[in-house]
């Protein structure tokens, strides 16, 4: 059993929520391919003047989405990022933040399996999602590149939307995916496209 | 449900918020040098006020900060908020904030 | 088909669509575009209901939401028995099933009714008064009696299988009322870019102008405006029509909250759709448009079926084609009524009409009626009404200039419509907390100073001219969407002004007649003085007394009325005696569509770990751990709990136990100052900690109380992987955050919460180490190399792993943390591999009996936000050579160090077989006389199958005090002896867990 042990590929990976697309005729709620995904945290001066780490932009306001590449970054405060990639580059992901940020102050924490990410879209994402969460999602109150924390239902959630198309990215702990899926899901039979 | 301007974030409603009570108690450098009285009053005495009163406020389901609040308790007003170690522009009763 | 009531032209319904609806088992005809109440009237069904207390026969008052009588149950099928409906307000549809309510056995013969004769015994806090005494015929008689008596309708007892939705939404300017006032709004708000709302309640906009025949606007016929205006204001992109839609309450900072009827008005609704949707609207500018509310008038005997209100007359006859009497008698003492009455006439109804002013007062309107062929008396007042379940004379009685009643006269007729003039509905505006002004010219209160962005245009704000309405109501619109402009409106003339009737003048004794004030909760004019008669002065306390006002409909035609007369009894000026506070919903609003989606699976969300689904693979039995849903035990096929969970307990000492501890609070700590940040959050000291070591951590509150506990690791130097309890996890979290980012702001340290990241697999008992010592790799695992309570990473079936070295159970014990994915899969190899042991998967029942064995207490559970450190025998943890942490100074109170405190210890009862209640009080000698004194409790009770008895902690005033003392618990029966002990009942010196 040794061998076993040291395999790499010996336990897989069983998914928080395995459900199929949900899909009617203004929004489609799908859930979306595991990725890694980082806590970034700086002490305040650092995150004031901080750029680009290993690819992923900090130098966006607090609440603002950036994507460089696969990489993507949601500042979700003042000193905090929620940092996202690839699945398999999370060891790599890992490697550079240390190495950019060696000797400076700052926090990584792996948060890659903590989270479940769906996707809302289409002409009535917006109003779906309204169905719990209390923001304004119009392009006006939730331009493209927004993204911040939030609430739906009675779950947190990290609501963000990469540009102006009505496509929102939807992520919640894992243990709330299913309530989240399933809330989602049940405010999409409110879509007055059907009517 | 409250409209709150969270320093960081903004407008933002009610819910995303938790309320942690009056603003500017700063827990004391030496508590071990207090009497009894005294670390009572810091633990257990609050104002008030019917009107402006300073408060903290995080924004939970948001940037997670604390911050603090002036808010009037009668009309629910925010006059002001402001982050957490600053003073507001003008305080409630000229009381000086710590 | 026959509808006797119906005009034979005109009106807003559609013939074309006739439809038939049951109405208590009979089948009735109308028309699409009827509402329940209109229906009726035109199928001659006038008596509609039994009012609340005396049962009196009640038909349709009025043909809005402001209807107290005509309440109906509609039957849309199993489950969808909905009591309390406004047949005002229900959109007849074919196959709808109606009821009438409280009446026993029938609407026509009613027993309830006896206490309509028995009503001077029924006077205003006859409750209060009457069930005083004996005090023993409370429970068993007054109040099942009073609790079968009360409420009207009956609610449903299945669930409701119809879906509610929810809907937040935010707009630049919310206008609320789609009559004049509120369309003239939104054609101004919406030719900017802003976005809008426009509600309304009814089915239709136009509000008023939806009944209004006679008026021109800029030349043409209301409708043919109406009709223009909708149509430009459905093209405006950037406006949403919300028709059937009431806002119903006004709350901080502009939120309004609105609810839409979807599919009540079809007859097939689409499976998929809500039958209701709560809007939650922030707005940034609201323009209340509401109208305002016809006041009926108070005088004996005004609530018999086919008395209502003059305007419901005219909206009945115009909008629906239904003629509600074939004589109509008007008594009114304003002017609006006198357009009821031409329009009666003109429909070919036989009409009269009283006005309670003198002939100079109202010479104009009296001359033009009386050209059509009408008979009018002014000056008059009314007497009363003759007629049981409908109306069939008006008493009317000249009064001289010295207010002296003449000879009475009936005036034969079948309905009667009654004005009393208006009433601003400045609900909203009220819940808004804005400040209402008495308007003296109007005798109404009027909006006055807004407390939030509000502006009230038209009726609500007491300006009653149809083209003022519609002049400020654009005004509003366009101020609101912050582009001011003016637009004058041609409208021709409203009549409008009122005299202000209280209780009529009569020549019968006041104090034996019923006169309605209330009508819903069958208040009359002699309840209001009786309560200002018996001392009470405040409005609130009279409303409170009389019950005036109470009702569902919120006192919509009756709290001026009420108020005035209660302001004539303690002879003050209205404004001196104040209004009472408006408060939501403005109307009524069900249940359901306040829970929404939040029922059912969507009640809570139910937070599962990744072995969940094992589990339940393999029958385990559940219990909810705050949102958690935990395996509780894995019973066999035959066990009980009792049996299931000793031979997990026997097997985790015995052999090994495998236990999902993936729901434990999981924070990680870092920054260069983490170690300084955990010596001051923990009673504990880090700083010596090193890396690849743990220590059991204890947090307290400041006021010196335990908070949680945990098992805390040290990964680097400036990394710590903290546990804390399941329930506790946020908790510890904030509190965590809430002193670092308030109180120690300098220092360098990040918290995140890692709960969900790792799955956590306990293995524990004698065999725990033979079993995963194949699965993992990068690390020696023997005592030396890895002792208890250490930590190292390292990989399990190539997942990275940190494996904890620690203990819950007092065996040896390991925890797997993996990151959550890979929960499942490297538990069913641990699984499999301990196959060979007897590996035995135990649930949070066993976890907690085996814990309670060795005396480890649980937070929340030995401790009940009260116990220190010392309490709960953890005194010796804390670092005294610390100078502060949280609590620190607290555990110097005078309270915590006082002799006789509750300290923790375990107890043995003398029958080893008895399992004692957890809760159970313990009482030093229960030869006391009641009440003795309560020492202690018990925290933790259970059968212990490793011990062969039971076994149970408590917390006992100076209880390490009384070793060996026999004291005794409460039981079922009385009393339980049991012997203190300490808190551990096995491996008391600890030797186990080191394997």
């Amino acid at each position: 059993m040794a061998e076993l042990a040291g395999s790499a590929s010996a336990a897989r990976r069983q998914p928080a929520l395995a459900a199929p697309p949900v899909l009617w005729a203004g929004v489609a709620i799908q859930v979306l391919p595991d990725e890694a995904r980082f806590s970034l945290r700086l002490p305040k001066a650092a995150a004031a003047t901080a750029a680009e780490v290993a690819g992923f932009s900090l130098a966006v306001p607090v609440n603002r989405y950036a994507k460089n590449d696969q990489r993507w970054s949601a500042r979700l405060g003042p000193n905090e990022w929620l940092l996202g990639g690839p699945e398999g580059d999370g060891g790599a992901i890992a490697a550079e933040i240390e190495a950019a940020l060696a000797g400076q102050i700052h926090g990584v924490t792996d948060i890659s399996h903590r989270q479940v990410a769906f996707d809302v879209a289409g002409a009535e994402a917006a109003n779906i999602l309204n169905a719990g969460c209390p923001l304004d999602l119009s392009l006006v109150g939730f331009p493209g590149g927004s993204a911040t924390r939030s609430i739906l239902g009675k779950a947190e959630i990290v609501l963000m939307r990469p540009a102006s198309a009505p496509v929102f990215r939807v992520e919640c702990w894992r243990s709330f995916a299913e309530y989240v899926h399933a809330f989602l899901a049940e405010a999409a039979r409110d879509c007055p496209a059907r009517e | 449900m409250l409209l709150i301007d969270c320093p960081y974030c903004g407008p933002r409603p009610e819910v995303e918020f938790r309320c942690g009570g009056e603003a500017h108690i700063a827990r004391p450098a030496q508590p071990a040098d207090m009497d009894d009285k005294a670390w009572a009053e810091f633990l257990f005495i609050r104002s008030n006020p019917k009107g402006v009163h300073a408060e903290r406020w995080i924004h939970q389901h948001g940037c997670q900060r604390w911050f603090n609040a002036l808010r009037d308790t009668y009309t629910d007003a925010f006059i002001e908020t402001y982050e957490m170690g600053t003073k507001p522009s003008r305080l409630p009763d000229g009381r000086t904030t710590r | 088909m026959k509808q006797d009531y119906r005009l034979a032209k005109g009106g807003r319904i559609d013939r074309a669509r006739p439809l038939s609806v049951t109405f208590n088992g009979r089948r009735l005809f109308g028309f699409a575009g009827d509402t329940l109440a209109s229906l009726l009237l035109a199928n001659g069904q006038h008596l509609v209901g039994r009012s609340f207390k005396y049962h009196r026969p009640r038909g349709v008052l009025s043909h809005g939401s402001d209807e107290p009588n005509a309440l109906l149950a509609v039957d849309r099928g199993p489950g969808r028995i909905d009591p309390n409906n406004r047949a005002s307000m229900v959109e007849a549809r074919d196959g709808l099933v109606a009821r009438s309510q409280n009446h026993w056995p029938s609407l026509d013969f009613d027993v309830g009714a006896v206490n309509d004769a028995l009503a001077p015994l029924f006077p205003a806090g006859f409750y209060y008064k009457t069930f005083m005494w004996p005090r023993a015929f409370w429970d068993r008689l007054y109040e099942p009696a009073i609790r079968a008596a009360a409420g009207l309708g009956e609610a449903p007892s299945s669930p409701d299988p119809d879906r509610y939705a929810h809907r937040h939404a935010h707009c630049d300017v919310l206008i609320v009322g789609g009559g004049p006032a509120g369309l003239a709004a939104a054609l101004a708000a919406s030719a900017t870019d802003k976005s809008v709302i426009l509600a309304d309640e009814g089915a239709e906009l136009g509000g008023a102008l939806l009944h209004e025949s006679s008026a021109t606007i800029d030349g043409a016929p209301a409708a043919q405006w109406l009709a223009e205006t909708v149509k430009t204001l459905i093209g405006r992109a950037n406006l949403t029509l919300l028709p059937r839609t009431t806002a119903f309450g006004y709350y901080n900072h502009n939120h309004v909250a609105l609810i839409e009827r979807l599919a009540d008005h079809l007859a097939a609704p689409p499976p998929d759709l809500a039958r209701e949707r709560l809007w939650q609207v922030r707005a940034r500018e609201v323009v209340l448009a509401t109208g305002a509310h016809e006041r009926p008038l108070i005088f004996a005997d005004n609530d018999r079926p086919g008395i209502m209100l003059a305007e419901s007359v005219r909206a009945f006859i115009n909008r629906y084609a239904v003629a509600p009497g074939r004589r109509i008698v008007f008594a009114t003492s304003g002017a609006s009524a006198y357009s009821a009455a031409a329009d009666a006439k003109a429909a070919g109804v036989d009409v009269a009409l009283v006005d309670i002013r003198r002939e100079e007062a109202c010479r104009a309107d009296a001359a033009a009626l009386r050209a059509m062929g009408c008979e009018v008396l002014t000056g008059h007042t009314i007497i009363g009404s003759t007629g049981r379940k409908r109306v069939s004379g008006l008493i009317v009685a000249p009064i001289d200039g010295q207010a002296k009643v003449g000879a009475r006269r009936t005036l034969d007729c079948d309905c009667v419509g009654l004005s009393g003039g208006w009433t601003p509905a400045v609900h909203l505006f009220s819940q808004s907390r804005g400040a209402l002004r008495f308007e003296p010219a109007i005798d109404g209160f009027v909006p006055d100073r807004a407390a939030q962005a509000v502006r009230s245009a038209g009726a609500s704000g007491g300006t009653y001219p149809l083209s003022a309405c519609l002049t400020e109501g654009f005004a509003a619109g366009a101020a609101a969407a912050g582009a001011p402009a003016a637009r004058s409106f041609a409208a021709s003339a409203t009549r409008v002004g009122f005299q202000p009737a209280r209780a009529l003048p009569t020549s019968r004794d006041a104090k034996r007649v019923k006169a309605f004030v209330d009508f819903q909760n069958d208040v009359t004019a002699k309840d209001v003085k009786l309560a200002v008669n018996e001392g009470f002065e405040s409005i609130e306390h009279v409303k409170r007394y009389t019950t005036t006002g109470m009702a569902t409909d919120q006192g919509k035609t009756s709290n001026m009325n009420a108020l005035a007369l209660a302001a004539d009894a303690l002879g003050k000026p209205i404004p001196q005696v104040g209004t009472t506070t408006f408060r939501p919903p403005y109307t009524p609003v069900s249940f359901a569509a306040i829970v929404g989606p939040s029922r059912g699976s969507l009640f809570d969300p139910v937070r599962k770990t990744p072995i969940y689904d094992w589990a339940a693979e393999r029958g385990a039995k559940f219990e909810n751990v705050s949102l958690w849903r935990r395996a509780w035990y894995f019973p066999k096929p035959g066990e009980d709990m009792h049996a299931a969970v000793a031979r997990e307990c026997k097997a985790a000492r015995g052999a090994v136990g495998l236990f999902d501890g993936s729901t434990l609070g999981k924070i990680e700590v870092v920054g260069p100052d983490a170690a300084e940040f955990m010596n001051r959050m923990y009673i504990n000291s880090w700083t010596k900690l090193e890396p690849g070591r743990c220590r059991y951590g204890v947090m307290l509150k400041e006021d010196g109380y335990i908070l949680d506990d945990g098992v805390v690791a040290r990964l680097a130097p400036d990394r710590f992987h903290v546990t804390t309890t399941t329930g506790g996890a946020a908790r510890v979290l904030n509190h965590m955050e809430d002193y670092l980012q308030t109180e120690w702001p300098h220092l360098d340290v990040f918290l995140t919460s890692i709960t969900e990241q790792w799955a956590v697999i306990a293995v524990q008992g004698p065999k725990a180490r033979e079993t995963i010592a194949p699965l993992v790799a990068g690390v020696d695992l023997s005592n030396e190399a890895f002792p208890h309570m250490s930590v190292r990473a390292c990989r399990i079936l190539g997942a990275p792993c940190r494996l904890f070295r620690v203990s819950f159970t007092g065996e040896v014990g390991y925890e797997i943390n993996v990151p959550s994915d890979f929960g499942r899969a490297v538990w069913e190899a641990v699984y499999e591999r301990g196959q060979a042991f007897g590996i035995t998967p135990y649930g949070t029942e066993a976890m907690h009996v085996l814990r309670a064995e060795r005396g480890f207490i649980i937070v929340g559970q030995e401790t009940d936000g009260t116990m220190t450190p010392d309490d709960v025998g953890l005194a010796g943890m804390i670092a005294k050579a610390k100078p502060d942490f949280v609590g620190k100074r607290s555990l110097a109170r005078p309270d915590l160090v006082a002799p006789g405190r509750k300290q923790l210890v375990g107890l043995l009862t003398e029958d080893p077989n008895l399992v004692l209640d957890e809760g159970a009080q313990i009482v030093e000698n229960p030869a006391m006389p009641i009440p003795m004194r309560m020492i202690g409790h018990v925290t933790s009770s259970y059968w212990s199958a490793n011990c062969g008895r039971s076994i149970a902690l408590a917390m006992i005033a100076d209880g390490r005090n009384l070793m060996g003392r026999t004291l005794h618990a409460t039981v079922a029966a009385g009393f339980a002896s049991v012997k203190v002990s300490a808190p551990v009942f096995v491996d008391p010196k600890g030797e186990r867990v080191h394997g």
